[in-house]
């Protein structure tokens, strides 16, 4: 027999409810802007990466190193408990303000995504054939107006899979902001257990909400390959 | 409009261009062959510095590209360069192709890029495929897109590598037609090709060339009839007579 009664109530309805739901909307919101910005400076640093500027590349070279391969628990921590040190006072007012544990977690998330996308868009660049980039520099483009133009919109196409798979890992990963009191969805989830012992029921609650937001990102990135993806079949 | 002046180039140790000495002057309409390998393509891709020289001088509509100084970008956006593979850009339409460069380098309206764009399809019999794919085109099509986009950005020369090697054959002569025209309005062109119908018609001088080295230069009823470098002999049997040439 269980020695245990279920009980969905708690988290269909009531304060409990509440507390998934703020939990919710927090994940959401680190993802997202995790997700934006990790995207942003993945481009940026494969674009350093391909620099002709040897200092340039270098620095992305050792940046792409270091955040690969270094735990991202740690590297919340550092930016949490780390970079409030190094900070000047007015920054770190700011930042209390503002709510700095979730800066630190959504600056920790992007930053290693980003080291992740950038070597995924890497890859697809390599494999657009050079005579693209010569067409571009033929037409007077300089280096970067070419990959802005010609070869980053091809590159990121045939990097769609593989990009999916970053946004589905820092969507994951964002549960790790729990640790520096970010209330996102498995920090209430935990907050729900510790109120009500149904760890059960909040758990699961948690799992079905990264489940959806997993199928969600992938269905959203599919759909845009799908019109992308109609060009190339039609081509 | 275009002057080389003892230009030389190496791929490590092999010299692919060996003491060139040409000039092209507005209007003209020169065609380059010479079998593989005898570095008329990297001739022609040293005008537009796709390939760098290594020594000499060469200048460019006005352009010294032996000097570190001169905006390459600038000169490139004034001379067309068209592709024996065609290298348009997969991801955008053939509208989207032409007008990208006068949009974002000559900063030319979006509205007015078109309509210059629609002339230009329009002039290469293609219209209808504004909004069409580039790989949903035939080879001759692709290509005829390649010369409208080269031509959207007005340029002063136009340089064609091998323009119909890629082409099945009966693809071959709406990309001439084209080019012809083009050549009968004034262009100043540079031409590589093995199409001696087309040197025949509109070339004012046709160059041959071997083992990086200018063999023979003459306008092309001399060079066809009275070729004088023995190479030169050679390599006209072989264009006119190939079953027999192997």
């Amino acid at each position: 027999m269980l020695n245990y009664t279920f009980d969905w109530s708690i988290i269909t309805s009531g304060q409990y409810f509440d507390w998934l739901v703020s939990g919710l909307i927090t994940t959401l919101k680190l993802s997202a802007i995790s997700i934006v910005m990790a995207f942003i400076l993945g481009l940026v640093i494969a674009v350093m990466r391909m620099s002709h500027n040897k200092p340039v590349r270098w620095f992305a070279h050792i940046y792409l190193e270091f955040f690969r391969n270094t735990p991202l628990l740690v590297q919340i921590f550092f930016w949490y408990f780390g970079s409030y040190k190094i900070l000047p006072t007015v920054i770190n007012d700011w930042l209390n303000k503002t709510g700095f544990e979730f800066a630190a977690a959504a600056i920790a998330l992007t930053i290693y995504t980003s080291a992740f996308i950038a070597e995924d868009i890497r890859s697809g660049v390599l494999s657009i054939p050079k005579e693209q980039m010569e067409a571009a520099r033929s037409a007077g483009f300089s280096y970067l107006r070419s990959m802005q133009y010609i070869i980053l919109p091809q590159a990121v196409r045939i990097t769609i899979p593989p990009l999916v798979n970053q946004f589905l890992n820092l969507a994951k990963n964002s549960s790790l902001a729990m640790t520096i009191g970010v209330m996102e969805m498995t920090y209430q989830a935990r907050q729900v257990e510790s109120y009500t012992f149904k760890g059960f029921e909040a758990f699961t609650a948690a799992t079905v909400v990264y489940l959806v937001l997993s199928i969600v990102i992938t269905a959203m990135v599919n759909l845009y390959n799908e019109k992308v993806l109609n060009i190339h079949k039609a081509a | 409009m275009i002057t080389f002046k003892g230009v030389h180039k190496w791929f490590k140790s092999l010299h692919v261009l060996n003491d060139i000495n040409l000039h092209v002057s507005p209007g003209e309409v020169l065609v380059v062959c010479g079998p593989s390998g005898s570095g008329k393509s990297t001739l022609i891709r040293t005008i537009n510095q796709l390939e760098p020289i290594n020594q000499g001088t060469l200048i460019v509509d006005g352009m010294d590209l032996s000097d570190k100084k001169t905006d390459i970008n600038k000169l490139r956006a004034e001379v067309g360069f068209v592709f024996q593979q065609f290298n348009l850009y997969p991801h955008l339409s053939v509208i989207g192709n032409i007008t990208l460069a006068p949009i974002k380098i000559r900063n030319i309206p979006k509205k007015e890029a078109e309509e210059q764009a629609m002339e230009l399809l329009t002039r290469v019999g293609l219209a209808e495929k504004r909004d069409a794919y580039p790989l949903q085109l035939s080879g001759g099509q692709q290509q005829r897109v390649a010369i409208a986009r080269g031509l959207a950005m007005k340029p002063r020369i136009m340089l064609f590598d091998e323009p119909t090697s890629a082409l099945d054959p009966e693809m071959i002569g709406e990309v001439l037609e084209v080019m012809k025209d083009l050549a009968r309005s004034g262009m100043t062109m540079v031409v590589v090709t093995h199409e001696m119908g087309f040197a025949r018609e509109v070339a004012h001088r046709v160059v041959f060339m071997d083992y990086g080295v200018i063999l023979e230069e003459a306008p092309p009823e001399d060079f066809f009839l009275r070729p004088q470098h023995e190479r030169a002999q050679q390599f006209l049997r072989q264009l006119l007579t190939p079953m027999q040439a192997g």
